[in-house]
């Protein structure tokens, strides 16, 4: 048996690899399929109920929409620089940006709630309308994915602040930013989709 | 030992801070452009088509360079772009079909 030239496979893999965990990018297929199904069937429901969807659409609240997503896209830019602050070999410097994004997250919560307050006071619920029904349900299946991302953000901060993350371990933390970004891509559909596109 | 934040010692799959911190302009820039359709309550087939692609291109910007696919195998960067492409279109054609009704 003959072993391959190490310098090959080597060069290789520092050209082209998959960031983080393989398994968790099997997870945000998984999700980006389940999306993306809610999507298209948010959308062909509304082929069929143009003048309903239009009429509610208009009472949603676009500048709440528009600060959330501005507020993921900026947690996703200080995760972006919490990763490589690790990669460059700052593991601890890599925490005050993950306390960033974790606080735009709080954020994107807050508008949230306030926004679902506004409705739930105005007496909206899932059964008032096929529209409403795709509204709360599809925000709320994001929402409790933003959720679940700050958890993430909170376990990569505790592991940036005892100095887990560098060059040679930024496995964790490669995982945990690929899920934030997921739910930051996701949501960039979802905003023009339900809030805009009439 | 490194000397600088914005110079890890290897090969990064992340870019630099200068590229990630450009593209979050890019974004936020898109963003208002979308309100802004939406303040106006602009309608109609071309500015679905304008919502579409801005969405696209946002996620394009996401996948490649903040998940750092760009750099991964390229079955990777080829099944995230296919499924914003498949979404957008789909969503696209039931708009068109919305139109024909």
């Amino acid at each position: 048996m003959t072993p391959l030239p190490a310098s090959n496979s080597a060069s290789e893999t520092t050209a082209r690899r998959l960031p983080g965990d393989l398994a968790i990018w099997f997870f945000i297929l998984a999700e980006l399929l389940a999306f993306g199904v809610f999507f298209v069937v948010y959308a062909f429901t509304r082929a069929n109920h143009v003048e309903l969807f239009n009429a509610e659409q208009l009472t949603l609240d676009r500048t709440s929409g528009a600060i959330n997503t501005v507020l993921l896209l900026t947690s996703s830019f200080f995760v972006v620089r919490a990763v490589q602050v690790a990669e460059a070999g700052f593991s601890r410097r890599a925490a005050p940006w993950l306390a960033a994004a974790f606080a735009c997250g709080a954020g994107f919560v807050v508008v949230k709630i306030f926004e679902y307050a506004e409705k739930i006071g105005a007496g909206i619920s899932l059964s008032s309308s096929t529209f409403y029904m795709f509204y709360l349900s599809l925000t709320f299946f994001h929402f409790m994915h933003v959720i679940l991302g700050m958890v993430i953000i909170a376990a990569m901060w505790n592991g940036a602040r005892t100095g887990r993350y560098g060059p040679d371990n930024m496995n964790g933390i490669e995982t945990g930013a690929a899920y934030w970004h997921m739910v930051d891509l996701v949501w960039l559909i979802l905003f023009p989709l339900i809030y805009v596109m009439r | 030992m490194q000397s600088s934040l914005s110079s890890p010692r290897h090969a990064s799959s992340h870019g630099t801070p200068n590229r990630a911190a450009i593209i979050w302009a890019a974004l936020i820039f898109a963003t208002m452009l979308t309100w802004t359709v939406g303040e106006r309550a602009d309608a109609g087939p071309a500015i679905t088509a304008l919502l579409m692609t801005i969405a696209f291109a946002k996620g394009t910007l996401i996948i490649l360079d903040y998940m750092a696919l760009r750099r991964a195998p390229l079955m990777w960067p080829l099944i995230a772009l296919g499924w914003m492409l498949l979404v957008c279109s789909m969503i696209g054609l039931a708009y068109w079909k919305g139109l024909a009704a």
